[in-house]
């Protein structure tokens, strides 16, 4: 049996139209629509006929940008929000952890509050007599758990909160993104008393932003966009597509935000610059070891004797991975006039996974620009292997002497 | 209303937690703490004795010119009504004030308003060994009426649950409400038989005046109290029989908005 079992659910919310928004009492007598604006005309489709079954002790992770229906999904499944149409069937106790501490008074003391909050998410009393300690004990609250709540760090606050929830001992755990928040060792915590949950057959669902996250400990991943499930599969493909996807966006903002990183007095101007394949179809995305072009159109308004041209090469993080330019590598200028193309090729690409950025120039050989562009292009490099750094050398493993080990059958591309 | 039972079945202990949090919060960080719940009406009791008994002076020959009996006639109706005013204030706000609740947890709303009724009643009943107290110093004559109190009581807060639900519901639509109903809960404290008994002279004289004041609910709940604490009589009982019937009937309208509207809560407060 599943766990969880979403069947064509969809959710809508209400636009707001500024009239709408500051509609009163008033409005809505003198207008007889007391009750009419709840059937709206105008909707958001947050959740758009998600079909998705959870089985038991299934580790489940959903990703998406913000806005995809992801924390609604989670809020659906919790029970806290109806789906406007479709069936939805949960078989075990829940427990949410989407706002730790949500419902703390803070006037009351901690020790209080864990009553308060534990009945809330459905305990009885004895149930939390019998936990307490445990609660307060991976809180690390010992010294203030009977001072109010108001006195405590965001800190204490959040770890109580998420002590409680986890002590709730449910079938089926639904996490968002509360991780984000909280110091780095009670995160640690956290995720070791969830992987002990995974391990206990426990039923998780998990929303979240950290790609590597979901590859780590999800059995399966769900990529949402715009109230849609895209992709449900093995994590790394579904983060994968999902990846490719944001990139397309991304090339199109840096280009956007690039405009303003160009100077140079453009008597020799970069017209037009792409990337290419080794067969001169322009594309943006390449796997490792295959060969790249990247190539730029320069117009000269008049007749140049003193040229360098440049190029840079910066991973997502602003490192430099490689720069050169021509007179670095021992060209000597003659003349540039009128149209001409330059061409940067690099027959294999050894980079790793990752998004790249091109720097393209034009300059004297004293520096002077005629014409430098910051993030002119872009280009995805991607590979199956997950490896890190920059840099990929050509390499290969062999072993000698008291060691047996052996290669996957099925090996990811090299 | 079989939902609403099985609310009150359901949700008792966290019902019953939550008001003892919102009695407890109330207080909390006072020097007098607790003790606040039985001064404050005490305290009320002087000022209305000192304002309507020796500086208005009341001349209705049912105090028989004594500032104390129109004190304690007073306070026999201000204690009920402080509970309802209470309750009808609240709600406008319960639902907004929890929001972070509803929209995070997973919690039955119809929770929150029957907290805030609840712990209005408890606060209420802090006041009445006050009153007998008084009523005793002062040595007014108690009867085994007073017992019959608690029936008033039992309809009162059947009206004023019927009231929070419906209240509450449509505030989390209508901000204005909160605005309009202090307003209205002034006016609602004139028309109803609190600071002047309904053997008034000018009500006597004006039969309808008397039938506007009998359209209120609150006016024969009032007139239950003061004749139980404060006359030693037999309360309407014809009438209250009444009043409950309006009150049911309040709540299951009241209830039924609120069932209906429930699913916008979440996305409106």
């Amino acid at each position: 049996m599943s766990a969880v079992v979403l069947k064509d659910v969809t959710k809508y919310y209400r636009k707001y139209t500024s009239k709408r928004k500051f509609q009163t009492l008033k409005s809505a007598i003198l207008e007889h629509n007391l009750f009419s604006h709840l059937s709206p005309k105008e909707i958001i489709k947050a959740v758009d006929g998600v079909n998705i079954s959870i089985d038991r002790e299934e580790t489940f992770g959903i990703i998406g940008e913000n806005g995809s229906g992801k924390s609604t999904l989670l809020k659906i499944i919790a029970g806290i929000t109806r789906p406007t149409s479709g069936k939805l069937e949960v078989n075990g106790k829940v427990s949410a952890l989407i706002e730790l501490g949500a419902g703390f008074h803070p006037e009351i003391s901690g020790r209080e509050n864990i009553y308060i909050n534990g009945i809330m998410l459905g305990l009885t009393k004895k149930e939390i007599d019998d936990r307490l300690e445990d609660i307060i004990k991976f809180a690390e609250l010992e010294d203030y758990i009977d001072m109010p709540v108001k006195t405590y760090s965001s800190g204490m606050y959040m770890r109580l909160g998420f002590s409680v929830a986890i002590n709730v001992n449910p079938d089926i755990l639904l996490v968002d993104e509360v991780l984000a928040v909280g110091d780095a060792s009670f995160v640690g915590k956290c995720l070791e008393k969830i992987k002990e949950m995974k391990r206990a057959g426990k039923t998780i669902i998990f929303v979240t932003h950290s790609l590597d996250l979901t590859q780590k400990i999800c059995h399966r991943v769900a990529w949402m966009k715009k109230g849609k499930v895209m992709t449900i599969g093995e994590p790394k493909e579904v983060v994968d597509r999902y990846l490719l996807d944001v990139l397309g966006k991304e090339e199109e903002r840096e280009i956007i935000s690039s405009m303003s990183d160009r100077w140079g007095n453009r008597e020799a101007e970069i017209v037009e610059s792409w990337t290419e394949d080794m067969n001169g179809k322009r594309k943006s995305h390449f796997n490792y070891g295959d060969g790249i072009r990247i190539v730029m159109k320069i117009l000269s308004k008049k007749e140049l004797k003193d040229f360098v041209f440049g190029v840079g090469i910066f991973n997502n993080e602003g490192i430099n991975v490689y720069g050169s330019n021509t007179s670095l590598e021992f060209y000597k200028p003659k003349v540039l006039r009128g149209e001409s193309l330059v061409k940067f090729e690099i027959p294999v690409l050894r980079l790793i996974n990752g998004i790249y950025s091109v720097d393209l120039a034009v300059h004297r050989e004293d520096g002077y620009a005629y014409d430098y562009i910051k993030g002119a292009e872009n280009f995805k490099v991607h590979s199956l292997n997950r490896e890190i750094g920059i840099y990929r050398p050509p390499h290969k493993w062999s072993f000698e002497g008291g060691v047996e080990i052996e290669e996957y059958k099925k090996k990811p591309s090299s | 209303m079989k939902n609403l039972l099985k609310v009150f079945s359901d949700y008792r202990m966290l019902i019953r937690t939550l008001v003892g949090r919102e009695l407890k919060a109330r207080y909390r960080g006072s020097v007098l703490g607790f003790f606040w719940s039985f001064l404050n009406p005490l305290l009320l009791l002087v000022v209305y004795t000192v304002v309507f008994g020796f500086i208005l002076r009341p001349r209705d020959p049912t105090f028989s010119g004594s500032p104390f009996n129109y004190a304690l006639f007073l306070f026999s109706g201000l204690l009920p009504w402080i509970w309802f005013s209470g309750c009808v204030l609240e709600s406008t706000t319960v639902l907004l004030i929890n929001g972070n609740i509803l929209k995070k947890v997973m919690f039955p709303a119809e929770v929150l308003p029957i907290v805030s009724v609840t712990a209005n009643f408890v606060n209420f009943s802090f006041g009445i060994p006050i009153l007998i107290a008084f009523e005793i110093i002062l040595g007014h004559p108690i009867t085994l009426y007073i017992l019959l109190s608690i029936i008033v009581m039992f309809i009162q807060y059947i009206f004023s649950l019927g009231i929070s639900f419906f209240l509450a519901s449509l505030s989390v639509n209508y901000r204005d409400l909160q605005h309009l109903m202090v307003n209205i809960v002034t006016l609602w404290f004139f028309s109803t038989p609190i600071i002047y008994p309904m053997t008034f002279g000018v009500i006597n004289r004006h039969k309808w005046l008397k039938f506007l004041l009998y359209l209120n609910p609150l006016t024969h709940l009032v007139e239950g109290y003061q004749r139980a604490f404060y006359y030693g009589r037999m309360i309407p009982y014809k009438r209250l029989t009444v009043t409950f019937i309006v009150a049911f009937i309040f709540l299951w309208i009241g209830y039924w908005i609120f069932d209906k509207l429930r699913d916008t809560f979440v996305e409106e407060v």
